[in-house]
Order: structure tokens, then C-alpha cells, then sequence
């Protein structure tokens, strides 16, 4: 039992901090929020020089090899700093589907996509049936996506983009119309349906940990607050009403990191009950960034009410990332199903 | 990070399931449960089932071999708690003066009062309880008034004589000796000039009135000193430096010490239980708790995980710093969530007694909840104390 993260993968996060505290201000991100595509080219390109984008792709194909514990602490910097770009699309979730497909049928497309994914050369996003609207539709270089439970490997030019545009201005969803064939099957339903299992539960993790990013930028930028301003010639964080809030706020934060860090272990190690594992990082991760959005509102009062303050990036971020891929209502159902059959036993 | 056990600690656990199936008091053997640890006969009883647990050198896994323990790790205490609370075995008696008192004798006592007291406490031959608020001094622990004034020659051996009052001490009503803080020094500012003492309770002076708590049992009790001479070797700690001696204790019942997660799991695990059972009796008014029940679960699991992570930053070298005060709001607010859900899920029959007047386990549970909030610092001390020294907020 350790419970804790190797120094590479700390060293990393501190790496990629270092990079959003010059190249992702507050600023870029409301930049990246009003440009056409929501996320900077550029800055993607940086990534890639940094070996951000090669993270999960394998050694043979350009990249590290590496699993969901040497992402998750990026992914949380990623919220931390509202980077705008789709990492957790890409690099969280589609190059492990593809990674998951069955056969040699899909080696082919590895061997395509995923060295160019390593260099930045190429942006893939993930979509099911079910949802509403596909984020990163329309930068995105291919999209895989779900159709009557199988996969399909679809290019831009093969479909119609009907924009839906989010609350969070980096996520630039969109209804995808398009029309599955021969050619963009990539696996039946049969082999997709583990394949899309696992993605299901690297999307709560992942966006979990977004969430915990979000959140605890939130918690900082209140806490700041609280400090600096003045009423009643006082700090207004010396009062009990605000510190409470706030102590109570980063409760929840810190008890759901090692939820989060759990599924991520999990994820990597074929734990047999990762998918509970994954919906509890989920559900808890978004009851903290909900909460902190409530009370680093509450604390900054009409101020953080404004277009003009940055505190809005990140509530907007914790309210559209708390709903992907997932409520924290639905995950904790799956989380009590999930107990219930491990009490009852196999069989 | 691995969250796997080793073999050696898979082979701990199997060891201590195997001793308490075959020794945990029970209706099964005809040797159980126990009668109410707040009763003098229920006092005796559990000092029987500490006694046999120390003989097994269970009953302080983690102390050094020469007193007691097996000289184990963190991880291996808690192992040893999951199966304890696992197998539903009898409250620690001793549990005051395990610990909250012993971490403080391990970092602050002579070689002599470790030896004198460690081996006994952990045998429950000698139960502790503890002496810190009084009637006037709670949340704001540091305005205690209970006194201690110097008597004989300076230096070695001297005495002290001890008066005030205590409160809300719990195990008070049979407990054998008590730790406390008396003001030495009445000119000092606040936080100093008190020191720390061990007090056998059938000294002259001391008088004990039970106080009876919400479920009706003397659970603590006020503690009167009147002219009570203490010898100096049973000062722990330096004179005057009692508040922080103090803290170190508070440090531990506030941390990792005291609340492993273990009760929480367990009690969660009979939640699921209830839940599962109360769903095949009656599944539309057991769905209206669905949530709470996941919620619940969710949490006292969360708690377990982040013990696991602190204690792997422990063997790392890093202390418990005032995180300690965010796992008490936890697993406090934790406990309270478990037993109220069970209450609700159990309906019209939550409030029922049994057949001896007594409130059964929800109910007895639910009660005891109530106090965690309250006890080893209010919650609301512990959210300025986040607030001000995690945060980094101005003081009030």
C-alpha cells in the first residue's frame, strides 16, 4: 500500500504548471473563449513540444505509453488552469479507445493517428448516440463515434457540425449529423461494448479530475479575496460566516483527491470494481467544484457577479464539466448498484 | 502508488480475523455482548476482554515490543482496526488513554513513567480518562482555572496540590487515573504557565459525580479536586509547558489516531444491509433514501482512502499538520449521515426501544454520533482552524 505519486509524475504537473502560469493566464483563456475555435492552435503545438500530447500514445507509435496516473495530475492542472484545449478528448479518451479496439484490423489507424496525435498534428474527440452534443466537434481532425453501439472512425468532411454552444466557452460542443458505412466501422457492437465501458469510466475519472483542478482554483481565488478585501474595517475572511464557507468547501475538495486518485490506479490496473471506482471519483469531484462555485461566488459578492471578473471562467467550467458524462445523482446510482451487487456476492 | 496490500500484511490481517472469530464475545460462544461499558459491571467486563487482547499482543499493535505491542506500522494499525470493527468486538476501554494519552507519554514522558504506565494502560489494569474542560473552559480550552500550587523544596522531590474542577470526562465514572492541564503559573498569558498531570482518581481529595448522558448512562462525569497532592513524577512534560504538551494529544485524537476508518466502513457496510433488506420489504419508500444511502457509503469509503494517503505521507516523513482538523469534520459529519439515513430508512420503527428500554444499534449509534461534532473540538473550532492555518484566512 503507497498511496501516492511517483516523483516523474509530479515533476510533470509541475512542468505543465509552469507552462498555463505563462502561456494560460486568465487572459488566454477568455481569448481562447472568443476566438472562432475556442482553443489556440498554438498553444497545442507547445504542448506537443512539451510531450503532453504523446502521453498515452505507445513508445512504437512516438509516444511514453503511459496510463491514466501519469495523466490525472495533468488533467487537474488543466482545470486548475482553464486550458482551453481538448486534452482530455484527445489524449484522455481517444487515443486509449483506439489503443482498446480488438484486432489487427485497427492497427492500421494506430499506425496513422497516432504518431501524428504525439506531434500535435492531429485532434481527436470521442461522441456517443446518447449525447446531446459532441465537444471539440469542430476542431477536431477525427472524430470516433458511437452509433447503435458500434464504433466508427468518421472524418470532418464526412459530417455536418449544428454548433450547440456551451456555457464554457472552451468546450465548443456540436450535434454531429452523419452517416455510418462499411468504411467508418471500426468494431461491431459486440467488440465495442467493452471498449465503450472503459471509456465511460476514463471520462469520469478524467473529467473528475478536471474537476478537482476547477475547484481548487476557485477555492484559491476566494480564499485571496476574502483576505484582501475590507469591510467593517476588517478582512472580511476574518469572519466566522465566510470562513466557514470556505473551510468547509475545501473539505470537500481534499476528500475527493484521493477518490479521484483511486479510480485513476484503478484504470491502470484492471481493478475489478473500477468502474464504481470511477463513478465515485465523478460524483464526488463534482459536488466539490459545484460547491466551491457556490461559495467562491457567495464570498466574492457582486463583484464575482460580473462578465469582467475571471472568477465566471471557472464556475462556468465546474457547472459544464459537473454534467458531462454524467451527474453526480446518476454516478452515485451506479456507485449504490455497484455496492449492492459486491455485498450480495458473484452469482 | 500501489494500492495493494503485501503479503506479510495480508498475512497480519488473517492472523487478527482468526483471533477475534475466536475470541470476539459474542451470543454464538455464550460469552456476549458484553453488558454497557457505562456500568460497573460492564467496566469489569471489558477490562477482562482488554487483559486477553493484551495477552495476545493485540491490544497495542503499534507500541514498541518492550511494552506491549509488536512494534508494527501504521498500515498494520490499520489492518488491525478494519478487522476489529469487522468482527463488531467490544468498545476499547482503554481507548482515552490508548490513544490520547499514550502519544503523548511516548513523546513527552521519562523512560520511568513509560515504563510505569504504558504496560498497564495498555492491559486496562489501568483505565485513563481525561481532564480538560471545565465548566467554563471548553471550546476555549486555554481558560481553564483549575489550579496547581507548588509545595516543598524546588526541583526534585517536591510535590503539587490540585484544585478545580472538571468536566465531561468521559470513562470518568470508573476510570482509575485521570491526565490533565492545571494553571501553575496564574500571572502567565493565557496559552502558558499550565502543566500537564497524571492523577490517580482514588487519591485523597478527588470526588467523582457521574453525569448521565443522552441515552440515559454515565458515560462521563464532573471531577472535583480539592487539595489533591500529586508527586513531581507524575508531571508529563515540563512545568509550564502543559499547553503544548496538550496539543500533542489534541493532535491525535484530532488526526489519525482515534478515528480509523474502520467504524465508519463497518457501519456503512450495515447501511448497505438495511438498505438491500428494506428495499425487498417495501422498494418505493426505500428508493426515497437511494441517494443518501450512496452518499453515505461514498463518504465513510472517502474517509478510508484519505487515511490511506495520509498515512503513506507519514511513512513519508510528513507530520499531520492541521489537516487533521478536516478528517475530524469528515468523519463526523460521516457518522452523523450513516445513522440518520439507517433511522430513516428504518421508519416508524427508528424510534422504538428494546425490550430492556434500551435504543438498539441505529438508534444507540445515532446518539453516539451526535457527540462527534461536539467532542475533541467543536466543529466550528475546526473550521477556523482550516480556515485560518490550511487557508491561510486572517485571524478573527
Amino acid at each position: 500500500m503507497r498511496f501516492a505519486f511517483e516523483d516523474r509524475q509530479v515533476e510533470f504537473r509541475d512542468q505543465l504548471r509552469s507552462f498555463t502560469e505563462k502561456e494560460c493566464t486568465a487572459a488566454e483563456v477568455r481569448a481562447a473563449w472568443d476566438s472562432e475555435l475556442g482553443w489556440s492552435p498554438d498553444r497545442w503545438a507547445a504542448m506537443a513540444e512539451l510531450g503532453l500530447l504523446g502521453l498515452t500514445v505507445p513508445e512504437d507509435l512516438g509516444g511514453f505509453g503511459f496510463g491514466f496516473l501519469d495523466l490525472v495530475l495533468l488533467l487537474e492542472e488543466a482545470g486548475r488552469s482553464g486550458l482551453p484545449e481538448p486534452l482530455l478528448e484527445t489524449v484522455g479518451l481517444a487515443v486509449p479507445l483506439l489503443l482498446d479496439l480488438p484486432g489487427p484490423e485497427a492497427d492500421g489507424l494506430r499506425a496513422e493517428v497516432l504518431p501524428r496525435v504525439a506531434i500535435g498534428e492531429s485532434v481527436l474527440t470521442v461522441g456517443l448516440s446518447s449525447m446531446v452534443a459532441v465537444p471539440a466537434a469542430a476542431g477536431a481532425d477525427l472524430l470516433l463515434l458511437e452509433d447503435a453501439g458500434e464504433l466508427h472512425a468518421v472524418a470532418p468532411a464526412e459530417t455536418r457540425l449544428i454548433p450547440r454552444p456551451s456555457i464554457d466557452g472552451a468546450r465548443r460542443p456540436a450535434r454531429v449529423d452523419w452517416d455510418p458505412t462499411p468504411d467508418t466501422l471500426l468494431a461491431s457492437a459486440a467488440e465495442s461494448a467493452p471498449v465503450l465501458a472503459r471509456l465511460a469510466d476514463r471520462a469520469a475519472v478524467g473529467t473528475g479530475a478536471l474537476l478537482l483542478g476547477v475547484a481548487d482554483r476557485l477555492i484559491a481565488s476566494a480564499a485571496a479575496y476574502a483576505t484582501d478585501r475590507h469591510q467593517f474595517g476588517v478582512p472580511i475572511g476574518s469572519f466566522q460566516a465566510v470562513k466557514h464557507q470556505l473551510a468547509d468547501a475545501l473539505v470537500r475538495l481534499e476528500f475527493a483527491r484521493p477518490v479521484v486518485y483511486r479510480a485513476a490506479w484503478s484504470l491502470d490496473s484492471a481493478e475489478p470494481a473500477v468502474s464504481r471506482h470511477a463513478s465515485m471519483a465523478k460524483a464526488y469531484a463534482a459536488e466539490a467544484a459545484l460547491g466551491a462555485a457556490r461559495t467562491a461566488l457567495q464570498v466574492h459578492g457582486a463583484i464575482g457577479y460580473t462578465w469582467e471578473h475571471d472568477l465566471q471562467l471557472w464556475m462556468k467550467k465546474a457547472w459544464a464539466l459537473s454534467t458531462a458524462w454524467g451527474d453526480a445523482a446518476d454516478h452515485r446510482a451506479r456507485v449504490l448498484e455497484a455496492l449492492l451487487a459486491e455485498a450480495a456476492g458473484p452469482g | 502508488m500501489d494500492l495493494r496490500f503485501t503479503p506479510e500484511q495480508d498475512a497480519f490481517r488473517a492472523e487478527v480475523r482468526a483471533w477475534l472469530e475466536a475470541n470476539v464475545p459474542s451470543e454464538a460462544k455464550g460469552t456476549g455482548p458484553l453488558p454497557s461499558l457505562d456500568t460497573a459491571e460492564g467496566f469489569a467486563a471489558h477490562r477482562v476482554w482488554e487483559q486477553a487482547m493484551f495477552d495476545a499482543r493485540l491490544s497495542v499493535v503499534s507500541w514498541p515490543e518492550e511494552f506491549g505491542g509488536r512494534g508494527a506500522g501504521l498500515l498494520e494499525w490499520l489492518i488491525f482496526e478494519e478487522e476489529y470493527y469487522r468482527a463488531q468486538a467490544p468498545t476499547r476501554v482503554g481507548q482515552n488513554g490508548i490513544f490520547l494519552l499514550a502519544p503523548t507519554i511516548f513523546e513527552f514522558g521519562t523512560p520511568e513513567q513509560q515504563a510505569r504506565y504504558l504496560p498497564a494502560m495498555a492491559s486496562a489494569r489501568e483505565v485513563w480518562c481525561q481532564g480538560w474542560s471545565e465548566p467554563d473552559a471548553g471550546s476555549d480550552l486555554a481558560g481553564i482555572r483549575s489550579r496547581a500550587t507548588r509545595k516543598g523544596p524546588e526541583g526534585e522531590g517536591g510535590s503539587w496540590v490540585l484544585s478545580g474542577q472538571k468536566t465531561w470526562a468521559s470513562r470518568g465514572a470508573f476510570a482509575d487515573w485521570c491526565f490533565g492541564l492545571f494553571r501553575t503559573d496564574p500571572t502567565a498569558e493565557r496559552h502558558r504557565g499550565m502543566t500537564y498531570f497524571l492523577i490517580p482518581m482514588d487519591a485523597p481529595g478527588v470526588t467523582v459525580r457521574p453525569i448521565a448522558q443522552l441515552d440515559g448512562e454515565t458515560g462521563f462525569a464532573e471531577i472535583f479536586f480539592e487539595d489533591v497532592e500529586v508527586p513531581d513524577d507524575q508531571v508529563l512534560g515540563e512545568v509550564g509547558k502543559g499547553w503544548s504538551v496538550a496539543m500533542a494529544t489534541t493532535n491525535s485524537e484530532r488526526g489519525l489516531s482515534l478515528r480509523s476508518p474502520a467504524r465508519f466502513t463497518e457501519a456503512a457496510g450495515r447501511l448497505l444491509a438495511l438498505y438491500a433488506e428494506q428495499a425487498l420489504l417495501d422498494p418505493v419508500a426505500a428508493g426515497r433514501s437511494a441517494d443518501a444511502v450512496a452518499r453515505a457509503a461514498m463518504d465513510a469509503e472517502a474517509y478510508q482512502l484519505n487515511t490511506y494517503w495520509t498515512v503513506t505521507r507519514v511513512l513519508g516523513g510528513t507530520p499531520v499538520g492541521p489537516e487533521a482538523s478536516m478528517n475530524k469534520l469528515h468523519w463526523s459529519e460521516t457518522d452523523l449521515a450513516i445513522h440518520r439515513c439507517a433511522l430513516d430508512l428504518l421508519g416508524p420503527e427508528a424510534e422504538l426501544l428494546d425490550a430492556d428500554g434500551r435504543p438498539g444499534p441505529w438508534l444507540d449509534g445515532f446518539l453516539f454520533a451526535l457527540a462527534g461534532p461536539i467532542y475533541a473540538g467543536t466543529n466550528e473550532i475546526q473550521r477556523n482552524v482550516v480556515a485560518e492555518r490550511v487557508l491561510g484566512l486572517p485571524r478573527s
